[in-house]
């Protein structure tokens, strides 16, 4: 559960020079041995191994290597190149798309990967019955709402009806190597979304028996699954078959279940592993990662952020002032220093800098420590919270900031302020959907793919998905819809931004601050990629 | 518990209630030494014992009264002075701070490492009082009923008996402190006091029950219960003072056994937590920082050990005190 | 001794019931829902939700799923974990790999203890004596969780690997056993102390025996007796609390299972570990009762 990132960036659109060169060591004059193995630290996967059941990390890690789908996100820049297929065109400015397959692609079973393996893959991942963790990625397209029922009274006893169709109607397969997609509304960003693993294909042996193959899946992609030992290790080996373009330069890729992030490091600093995506906060202290490791690591700016999250329907906390107070209380500055040893960026507005559409500056002095200001700002609003606390879980490392951030508010406002930890992440979310939290409560976002609008309509319009803090402002949502009809896309961009603008004025959630992560990893390997989602690049990697 | 006067004849007599069976004991006030005051003389003289002695006052009065030893207040916590690195100036001078150094949010590490004293030994205190009475209570009842009762209280105790501690801790405590409720620090204090009596009880029934059976077979004891004495007489005034030895000796070892479970569950995260100041916490908190700040965890690591040796090493010289074979 | 076995096995079985029925009880009703967190830091869809509560029956009452459960562990069925793992080929991995560690443990204390305890126990009062029993103090003060900590990253020992050869095993096996190593020293001190006093040594003295027959002998072999049972026990205890050590060290046996099932709301799992522990527990405390007779003849059972 440690370090989770659920959601694949996508930063291809904005090409924003994203240090990729810092990241790559040179390959040492030696050839590379072709046949060599690494060894990574890793945790077992939440769900059985399928991609459109899977959406965090650890599974997902493990799911881009052994399946690869329509479209790749460069590991240097992000951009979105093709991998499994051909050309994905549209004809009548984004309603429907013409997807054509690479041909001569084979399953790590021999079989030929068709159009109708995605098809059906597609469809069975939408149909609701069958419980797949992404299926609302393909809401999208034409029928989802016939595939896909609700259930009509939450946690009541009536059940979600059976869904009158199996199969979304905007999806028709032309033949072997051609499918198409009529999305149920023009989209211009759809192309960008299929490098999602959510939509990644699946074959005919998947459909005999779901569960078996969960546990052990058969994909196209560059590494076959060669064993799994439960809560121990799984290894996957590379595979010979594989079209793409980049080709696994080793023969064994062995994931490595570790419980504790503290005892990974230790690992890779020895020898005994290879890979360590995120070394343990505590080694961020006087980069102590970077004298342990010196050019094996890497720090590089992710795209996700922090917010906290306001529960606006609790009074003290429904006024702005309230909350526009709490954030000027917060010294976002000294506690990236001291906590977080420089490696958060301190926010400023609502906007990941890594998107199409982001401005510096945009939450101004709302976003800046000032105790003085603070102080006077909260005492000035009618009702205020008593205490003020910030829920987080505690499976994840978030104590410290917490704590930090909470003594920051304490100090400023002299409310008193508690840090509340969930012990496990599932427990926190729950509260927090269920509208439970009594105060304050941490929420991290990461971007699906690099748009603005990315940030805001699943944020802070009325009752969006991760909408923690059930904000509503109609102002904001309308503005928001009249940038959602936009068609060209610089206007809409342009609309955006000005729904961003009335941000620090409502103040709907605290932005905190964006993420980096530092990755270090033995003297074994040779060229290290981390691409855009975080993950070390397996196919390019080399090793000693 | 060492104080010779507790246990003299005299000190016993005073609840007494006025019975027909006052005759018997009437020899034992003539006795110049009982047990206890045996022990007493015996443990005067050795070193171990005024050692941990004036060891676990020291804990208690920490625990007590802290502002004895620190003026800081261990919960301020100034960003600014993180790790902050252990001042050995400051160790001479009253009223500076860092005596200790700094921990990562800032709040001196010398406090904390006192106030931490109160919830280690109100939590070891507790639990075992709580065991005593409750596996004393069941330890009588089995013991003197016999039968039915025995093996049905014997089973029932094997059902907790048969997890491992710290097993059946986390799994009791992140049942009934998850922590959503941000449990006071009182809840979550006797939360974990209860837990420990949950899975404890049953060790300190069973010396109960051992003494019980071994006193029941007494001459003097079936003298007593031909005189008429009614059960409640003749557990209070024949079989607790026997079962008291094991019990003392048992709890005191139990008490620094405590302390340390404490601080394990603290550390696994499920134990004591914020805003309860204690040493397995901050020992919990300091494990990703050995490298960069040893004095987080060197500090509340020492006292806890401290204490923990100060219990055992008094369980063990009492033991030996009283334990007659030994001397 | 047969029918006490039997009335002892016979008994056992409520013990087991109730304490899985307790344990089951208490994980299930932890707080929370146990899907949650499995998608990522977005919402889990409802029909995600729904199909797994289905699929591992959530909705029934509980005393419904307890008899479940019992009933397909009759039949040695363990079930799934929520991502599709046999429970089984998760205990088949976990459990050698603790009994191994325990197994370090066990041998550790026994070599170490007994030395320690029959030197200081036939030199009663000397410098050494002294000195082991201020280290034995100090090393049951310790708590493990410091004596791993500092050993793992002060000496910069490696995790042990997945397949747990033995010799990665005899460091954490030391640490895990310290606390009762101390305890197995004091205890064989203390035996040899009390039974050195005992008549059938003055007898065995008197008649004239070479000293080292007395102590290797007579001296010895009694004062065992407690040691042995004691350690029968540990070897029990420490399959399922090696929590601590099996983190510290990313040993994958049950204790570190254990925590992580805790965590992640794998009930099924717990409560698998839980009844097998206790299982344990029962038959150890048997054959240790059992064992008693054997050795010690003025023991009998019916």
């Amino acid at each position: 559960m440690r370090g989770i990132t659920p959601w694949k960036v996508a930063v291809g659109l904005t090409a924003v020079a994203l240090a990729a060169a810092g990241c790559t060591s040179t390959p040492e004059p030696e050839a590379p041995k072709t046949d060599g193995s690494f060894i990574i630290s890793w945790g077992e996967p939440q769900n059985p191994l399928v991609p459109a059941g899977t959406s965090e990390t650890q599974g997902g890690v493990v799911i881009d290597a052994l399946f690869t789908g329509l479209t790749n996100y460069a590991a240097a820049d992000a951009k979105t190149e093709m991998a499994n297929a051909e050309s994905i065109t549209s004809a009548d400015s984004g309603a429907t798309w013409t997807v054509k397959l690479k041909s001569g692609w084979k399953w790590h079973d021999g079989t030929p990967v068709t159009a109708k393996n995605y098809v059906d893959a597609w469809n069975y991942a939408a149909y609701s019955p069958n419980g797949l963790v992404n299926g609302t990625f393909f809401a999208d397209i034409k029928g989802y709402d016939k595939v896909a029922t609700a259930d009509p009274d939450d946690d009541g006893p009536k059940e979600a009806p059976k869904p009158a169709a199996d199969k979304l109607e905007g999806l028709a397969v032309v033949d072997d190597t051609t499918f198409t997609v009529t999305l149920g509304a023009p989209s211009n960003l759809w192309p960008i979304k299929v490098g999602y693993s959510a939509f990644m294909p699946l074959p005919e042996a998947f459909f005999k028996d779901p569960a078996a193959f969960g546990q052990k899946p058969i994909g196209n992609g560059p590494f076959k699954l060669e064993s799994w030992t439960k809560n121990v290790e799984l290894k996957v080996t590379r595979f010979d078959d594989y079209q793409g373009a980049e080709k696994p330069k080793v023969k064994d890729v062995i994931f490595r279940v570790y419980t504790d992030d503290a005892a990974a490091y230790e690992d890779v600093k020895n020898g005994t592993i290879d890979f360590q995506q995120q070394v343990p906060q505590a080694k961020l202290v006087g980069d102590l990662y970077k004298t342990d490791f010196g050019a094996a690591s890497s720090n590089k700016p992710v795209s996700s952020s922090a917010f906290l999250a306001m529960p606006t329907w609790l009074p003290g906390y429904n006024d702005p002032k309230v909350r526009q107070a709490i954030s000027m209380a917060i010294d976002r500055k000294l506690i990236v220093e001291k906590i977080f040893n420089n490696t958060r960026i301190p926010m400023n507005g609502w906007v990941n800098p890594n998107m199409a559409g982001f401005k510096d500056g945009v939450c101004g002095e709302f976003c800046t420590f000032d105790a003085a200001k603070a102080k006077a700002l909260f005492d000035s609003a009618a009702t205020k919270p008593a205490e003020i606390s910030l829920a987080y879980n505690g499976d994840g490392p978030h104590k410290a900031w917490v704590d930090a951030v909470c003594n920051s508010i304490q100090t400023s406002l002299g409310v008193p302020c508690v840090g509340k930890p969930f012990p496990t992440f599932g427990e926190f979310r729950t509260l927090v959907q269920t509208q439970k939290m009594t105060g304050m409560s941490r929420a991290g976002w990461q971007a699906d793919y690099p748009h603005i609008e990315n940030w805001l309509n699943p944020l802070v319009k009325t009752g969006a998905s991760s909408n923690d803090g059930k904000f509503s402002d109609a102002a904001l949502d309308a503005k928001l819809k009249e940038a959602d009809g936009t068609s060209d896309l610089a206007a809409a961009e342009k609309l955006y931004q000005e729904a961003e603008a009335m941000l620090p004025a409502l103040m709907p959630t605290i932005p905190m601050w964006h993420s980096s992560q530092q990755s270090v990893w033995s003297a074994k390997l040779g060229t290290v990629t981390i691409n855009t989602f975080g993950e070390l690049d397996l196919a390019t990697v080399t090793v000693k | 518990m060492s104080s010779p006067e507790v246990a003299t004849p005299t000190a016993e007599a005073a609840p007494m209630p006025v019975t027909p069976a006052v005759v018997e004991p009437a020899p034992r006030k003539d006795k110049p030494r009982s047990l206890w005051t045996d022990a007493w003389y015996e443990l005067r003289r050795k070193p171990l014992f005024v050692i941990s002695a004036i060891l676990i006052t020291l804990f208690v009065l920490m625990a007590a009264v802290p502002q004895l030893f620190t003026s800081a207040d261990p919960l301020a916590a100034d960003l600014n002075r993180s790790l902050t690195p252990p001042d050995f100036g400051a160790w001479f001078q009253f009223g500076k701070q860092g005596q200790f150094g700094f921990d990562l949010q800032g709040a001196d590490i010398y406090a904390r490492t006192i106030y931490g004293a109160r919830a280690s030994i109100l939590v070891g205190l507790s639990a075992v009082i709580g065991n005593m009475l409750l596996g004393g209570f069941f330890g009588i009842l089995s013991g003197y009923l016999g039968g039915w009762t025995d093996t049905l209280l014997a089973r029932f105790g094997d059902i907790f008996l048969g997890l491992p501690f710290v097993l059946g801790a986390l799994v009791i405590l992140s049942t009934f402190a998850p922590v959503q409720s941000n449990p006071s620090a009182f809840r979550i204090t006797s939360l974990v006091i209860l837990t420990f009596i949950a899975l404890g009880w049953p060790s300190f029934a069973r010396i109960m029950r051992a003494a019980v059976l071994s006193t029941k077979q007494l001459d003097y004891v079936h003298a007593a219960q031909a005189l008429g004495a009614r059960p409640g007489r003749v557990i209070f005034r024949h079989v607790l003072p026997n079962a008291i030895a094991p019990m003392v000796v048992v709890g005191t070892i139990t008490l620094g056994a405590y302390i340390g479970a404490e601080a394990t569950l603290s550390f696994l995260g499920v134990g004591l937590r914020q805003p309860v100041v204690s040493w397995g916490i901050m020992i919990g908190d300091s494990r990703q920082y050995m490298e960069a700040a040893p004095y987080m965890m060197a500090f509340p690591a020492a006292f806890l050990a401290i204490a923990v040796l100060s219990f055992v090493m008094l369980g063990d010289a009492v033991r030996d005190a009283l334990d007659p074979k030994l001397r | 001794m047969g029918r006490y076995a039997l009335r002892r096995l016979l008994q056992a079985i409520p013990v087991f019931i109730g304490t899985t029925f307790l344990i089951w009880f208490l994980v299930w009703g932890l707080p929370g829902d146990p899907f949650a967190g499995r998608c990522g830091e977005r919402q889990c869809p409802e029909s995600y939700v729904k199909f797994m509560t289905d699929k591992f029956g959530l909705d029934d009452p509980l005393p419904v799923q307890y008899f479940n459960y019992l009933t397909n562990l009759l039949q040695g069925e363990f079930g799934q974990t929520f991502n599709g793992t046999e429970i089984g080929d998760l205990l088949a991995q976990a459990f050698p790999v603790s009994i191994k560690l325990a197994l370090v443990a066990v041998a550790a204390e026994a070599l170490i203890g007994i030395t320690a305890g029959v030197l200081t126990g036939l030199r009663r009062g000397s410098f050494i004596d002294n000195l082991v029993l201020v280290s034995t103090l100090v090393l049951i003060a310790m708590p493990i969780f410091v004596i791993g900590l500092v050993a793992r990253y002060s000496l910069g020992l490696a995790s042990v690997s997945p397949e747990a050869p033995w010799v990665e095993l005899i460091i954490p096996g030391l640490i895990l056993g310290s606390g009762s190593l101390a305890y197995i020293t004091r205890l064989t001190r203390v035996n040899l102390v009390e039974n050195r006093r005992a008549d059938y040594v003055r007898t065995a003295v008197a008649k004239g025996l070479a000293p080292s027959r007395v102590t290797g002998v007579h001296l010895l072999r009694n004062s065992m007796i407690p040691v042995v049972t004691w350690l029968g026990l540990d070897l029990g205890s420490l399959m399922g609390g090696a929590i601590v050590t099996e983190g510290i060290f990313n040993i994958r046996g049950i204790g570190g299972l254990l925590f992580d099932s805790i965590n992640r709301r794998q009930s099924g799992v717990v409560v698998s570990i839980v009844a097998i522990l206790v299982l344990v527990y029962l038959i150890v405390n048997l054959l240790v009762d059992l064992l008693y007779g054997v050795l010690d003849p003025r023991i009998r059972y019916e």
